[in-house]
C-alpha cells in the first residue's frame, strides 16, 4: 500500500492478509483513500465485519476503533453501536456471503430502517475463505466445490434488492473502477442514513481456478470488459446485457 | 468507577407490580440504557415497559428483526459504552447462543433475562418451566463460565435485576435472570429504596483491555470513540485484541481466563438463603417459584416437628459446590423438587455425599406445595 496512508493502518501491521491476485487488497487501499481524502480523523471511526476473508479489511489492519463480529450479523452489532452513540462514524465491511446470505435479513431490515451506516460488500461471488461453495452471488453456472456441475440458482442483485428495502443510496463498482468507487464511498460517508455499496472484487483462488481463468489479471481484465456504466446500458439490448455487470449508483428518490 | 449509591429512578415507595414489570425497573434503576429485543411469551412485557420507560430516562430501545439482531446489537452498544440488556424466553434464549459465547470470548458485559416456560420447542408458550438452566451454563460452544440468577419474588426480579447488571460489569461477563413464566406474570407488592447501589464499568487509558498479569482477573473495559483504537474480535486473541488463531498459549490463557475470573470469584458471587438447617435430617434445595413451594412444605413439615429444611439457591451459575458439599454433610436425604428433568440434581449429586432424591415435574405447571409434602413425607 502506498507510504502515504500508512497514517491509517495500525502499528506493527506490516502485511497484506490476502492472496496474490485477492481483489480485497485494493478494496482496503480504496477505502482509506476514501477517507483521507475526506478528511475524517480515525478517532471518530468504527469499522464493523462480519467472519470471511472481506471481514480482515479493516481487522485489524485499520488503525481505528474496530468490531470483528460474527458470521452474518456486522450491521447488526453495528446498528446497536451507531444507536446508542451516534457520534461514531460507522463503516460495516464484509463479505457478500456474510452480508447477503447469512446476514441478509438484518440487511434489509437496516436499510429498511434507514440506520445511518455505510455498508461496503465485497463481493467476490463465492464463499471465499471457507474454500469456493457456491454463494447467494453465484453467477448460474458457476463451478463452485459445491456446484462441480454449475450453479442451478440465480444470484441475488443486491443493489435492487437493498434499493428495494429502501436505502436512499446504493452503488454498484468493481475494483478496477477504483476512481468511481473512491467516489462513491466518499459520498456515500457523506449521506445520513442507510448507504450500500457492493464492490465486486476478484477472487483468483477460490473462483478464478475453478472457472477457468488463466491468471488473477485475466480475472481483472474480465471485469473490466464486463463492467459498464448505467448509460452504456442504455444502449444495450436485453441479450447484449446478459454478460456484462451494470455499475453506477442506484438512489432511491 | 466501581460501586456507588446513586438516586433510584423510580421514587421510593411500594408497588404493585409484575415480575416483568419489576425487573424492567430494576434494570432501569441499575443504569440499563440500550435494550433491544424481539417479543415473545411470556417475556414480551419487559420489552413494552421499556418501550414506555425509555422515554423518561433518554434510553434507547430497538425492537429487532430477530434475538440474533436482539443480541448482537447489545454488544455493539455496550461496546460503545452502554448498560445494555434484551429479554427473551427459550427460543429466542437458543437463537442468543452464538452471541453469548462471543460475549463470553470478548468478555462484554451483558444482562439477558430469560423468562423460562414449557420447552423443547415452541413446547407450551404459556406454561411455567424452569428447562433453560443447563442451557443457561452450556448454550454456546467450546469452555466458557456465566453467571445465572434465579429470582422467587417479585422483589427479587427487581433487585437482581440491579445485582445482575452490578455482576455483569464488576466481572465482564454475560448475567443470566432466569425467570420463570410463574414469576414473569406474578403481582406482588415490592419496595424501591431511594438509594440504588450500582457497579460502573473500570476504565484506565491505555491499560490492555484483554489481559491481565493474573490468570483470573478483570481488565478494565473502555468503549469505542474514546480515541483507544479498540480491536474487538471474536476470534482467540492477545491483550490488546490481536487475533492469535494458533498459538496455543494465548488460547489456553485467554479460555483459562475468563472461566477462572468467574470460579475464583464465586464466594463472592453466589447468594443462597437457608431455614431451618439447624438440626435436620433431610434438605430440601431448591430454586425461583418452585422454593417459594418448597419454603411452605418445610414450614408447614417443622411445626409437625419433622427435621426438615430448606436450602435456596438465588445463584444457579456459578454452581454452590462447596455449600452443596457442607449441606450433604449435614443431612441424611437431599430433596431437589425442579420443574425440569432433574437439572439441578444432577449437579447436586456431583457434590453432595448423602443421598439425592430428584422429584421432577414437566407439564407446565408449578410444583404444588402440597405435592412436595406429600414427598417429604414418603422419605422423612
Ligand atoms: C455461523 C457460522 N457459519 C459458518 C461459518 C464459516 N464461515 C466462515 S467465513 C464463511 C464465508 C465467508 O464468505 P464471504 O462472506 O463471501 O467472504 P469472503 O471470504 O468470500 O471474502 C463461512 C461460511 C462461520 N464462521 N460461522
Amino acid at each position: 500500500m502506498a507510504r502515504d496512508l500508512e497514517e491509517y493502518l495500525r502499528p506493527g501491521i506490516d502485511s497484506t492478509p490476502f492472496c496474490p491476485g485477492c481483489g480485497h487488497g485494493i478494496l482496503m487501499n480504496l477505502i482509506l483513500r476514501a477517507i483521507d481524502g475526506l478528511k475524517i480523523s480515525m478517532d471518530e471511526m468504527l469499522f464493523v465485519s462480519g467472519i470471511g476473508c472481506a471481514a480482515w479489511i479493516p481487522s485489524p489492519n485499520f488503525n481505528a476503533d474496530t468490531l470483528h463480529t460474527l458470521h452474518g450479523r456486522a450491521i447488526v452489532f453495528a446498528t446497536g453501536a451507531k444507536m446508542f452513540n451516534p457520534k461514531l462514524n460507522v463503516m460495516v465491511i464484509s463479505g457478500d456471503g456474510d452480508l447477503t446470505s447469512i446476514g441478509g435479513n438484518h440487511l434489509i431490515h437496516a436499510a429498511r430502517r434507514n440506520i445511518d451506516l455505510t455498508v461496503i460488500c465485497a463481493n467476490n461471488m463465492i464463499y471465499g475463505m471457507t474454500g469456493g461453495q457456491v454463494a447467494s452471488t453465484s453467477p448460474l453456472g458457476a463451478l463452485t466445490s459445491t456446484t462441480m456441475d454449475g450453479n442451478r440458482y440465480r444470484p441475488f442483485d443486491l443493489c435492487k434488492l437493498v434499493l428495494g428495502a429502501g436505502a436512499p443510496y446504493v452503488a454498484r463498482y468493481s475494483v478496477t473502477q477504483p476512481l468511481l468507487l473512491v467516489s462513491a464511498i466518499k459520498k456515500s460517508l457523506g449521506i445520513h442514513g442507510f448507504t450500500f455499496i457492493e464492490v465486486l472484487s476478484p477472487c483468483p483462488t477460490q473462483f478464478g481456478r475453478r472457472n477457468r481463468y488463466d491468471s488473477s489479471a485475466d480475472m481483472l481484465k474480465n471485469l473490466m470488459e464486463r463492467c459498464i456504466s448505467r448509460e452504456e446500458a442504455d444502449n444495450f439490448s436485453d441479450d447484449e446485457l446478459k454478460d456484462k455487470i451494470v455499475t453506477g449508483e442506484f438512489m432511491n428518490e | 468507577m466501581g460501586y456507588r449509591n446513586i438516586k433510584s429512578t423510580f421514587p421510593a415507595g411500594h408497588y404493585y407490580f409484575s415480575g416483568n414489570e419489576a425487573l424492567t425497573e430494576g434494570a432501569i434503576a441499575a443504569g440499563c440504557r440500550y435494550y433491544a429485543g424481539y417479543p415473545i411469551t411470556p417475556s414480551s412485557e419487559i420489552m413494552e415497559r421499556i418501550s414506555v420507560r425509555f422515554k423518561d430516562v433518554n434510553g434507547v430501545f430497538m425492537q429487532m428483526e430477530d434475538e440474533l439482531a436482539s443480541i448482537c446489537s447489545v454488544i455493539g452498544a455496550v461496546w460503545a459504552g452502554a448498560k445494555a440488556m434484551t429479554a427473551t424466553s427459550g427460543p429466542g434464549f437458543s437463537l442468543m447462543q452464538e452471541a453469548i459465547g462471543y460475549a463470553a470470548l470478548t468478555e462484554t458485559p451483558l444482562v439477558i433475562a430469560d423468562i423460562q416456560r414449557a420447552g423443547p420447542g415452541t413446547g407450551q408458550a404459556t406454561r411455567v418451566a424452569s428447562g433453560d438452566l443447563m442451557q443457561a451454563k452450556w448454550g454456546s460452544h467450546g469452555d466458557y463460565s456465566i453467571i445465572a440468577l434465579s429470582p422467587w419474588s417479585v422483589q427479587e426480579m427487581y433487585d437482581q435485576a440491579i445485582n445482575a447488571f452490578n455482576l455483569a460489569e464488576q466481572y465482564r461477563v454475560p448475567v443470566f435472570v432466569m425467570g420463570e413464566e410463574a414469576i414473569g406474570h406474578l403481582r406482588e407488592r415490592i419496595e424501591v429504596k431511594a438509594k440504588t447501589t450500582v457497579f460502573d464499568r473500570i476504565k484506565k487509558k491505555g491499560a490492555p483491555p484483554f489481559g491481565t498479569n493474573q490468570d483470573d482477573a478483570i481488565p478494565p473495559m473502555p468503549s469505542f470513540g474514546e480515541g483507544e483504537k479498540l480491536l474487538v474480535t471474536g476470534s482467540t486473541h492477545n491483550e490488546i485484541g490481536i487475533r492469535k488463531t494458533d498459538d496455543p498459549n494465548v488460547h489456553s490463557r485467554l479460555v483459562n481466563r475468563i472461566n477462572k475470573k468467574i470460579l475464583n470469584n464465586r464466594d463472592r458471587i453466589i447468594q443462597t438463603d437457608s431455614y431451618h438447617l439447624k438440626d435436620v435430617e433431610v434438605i430440601v434445595v431448591s430454586y425461583g417459584f418452585t422454593a417459594r413451594s418448597a419454603l411452605f412444605a418445610v414450614e408447614q413439615l417443622r411445626k409437625e416437628g419433622k427435621k426438615v429444611g430448606l436450602l435456596r439457591l438465588k445463584t444457579i451459575w456459578p454452581f454452590a459446590d462447596k455449600i452443596i458439599f457442607d449441606i450433604g454433610q449435614k443431612a441424611k436425604k437431599i430433596f431437589v423438587p425442579e420443574m425440569n428433568r432433574g437439572q439441578i440434581a444432577g449437579e447436586i449429586m456431583k457434590y453432595a455425599t448423602c443421598e439425592v432424591i430428584p422429584y421432577n415435574q414437566t407439564n407446565g405447571e408449578i410444583i404444588h406445595p402440597h405435592r412436595i409434602i406429600k414427598e417429604l413425607r414418603s422419605i422423612l
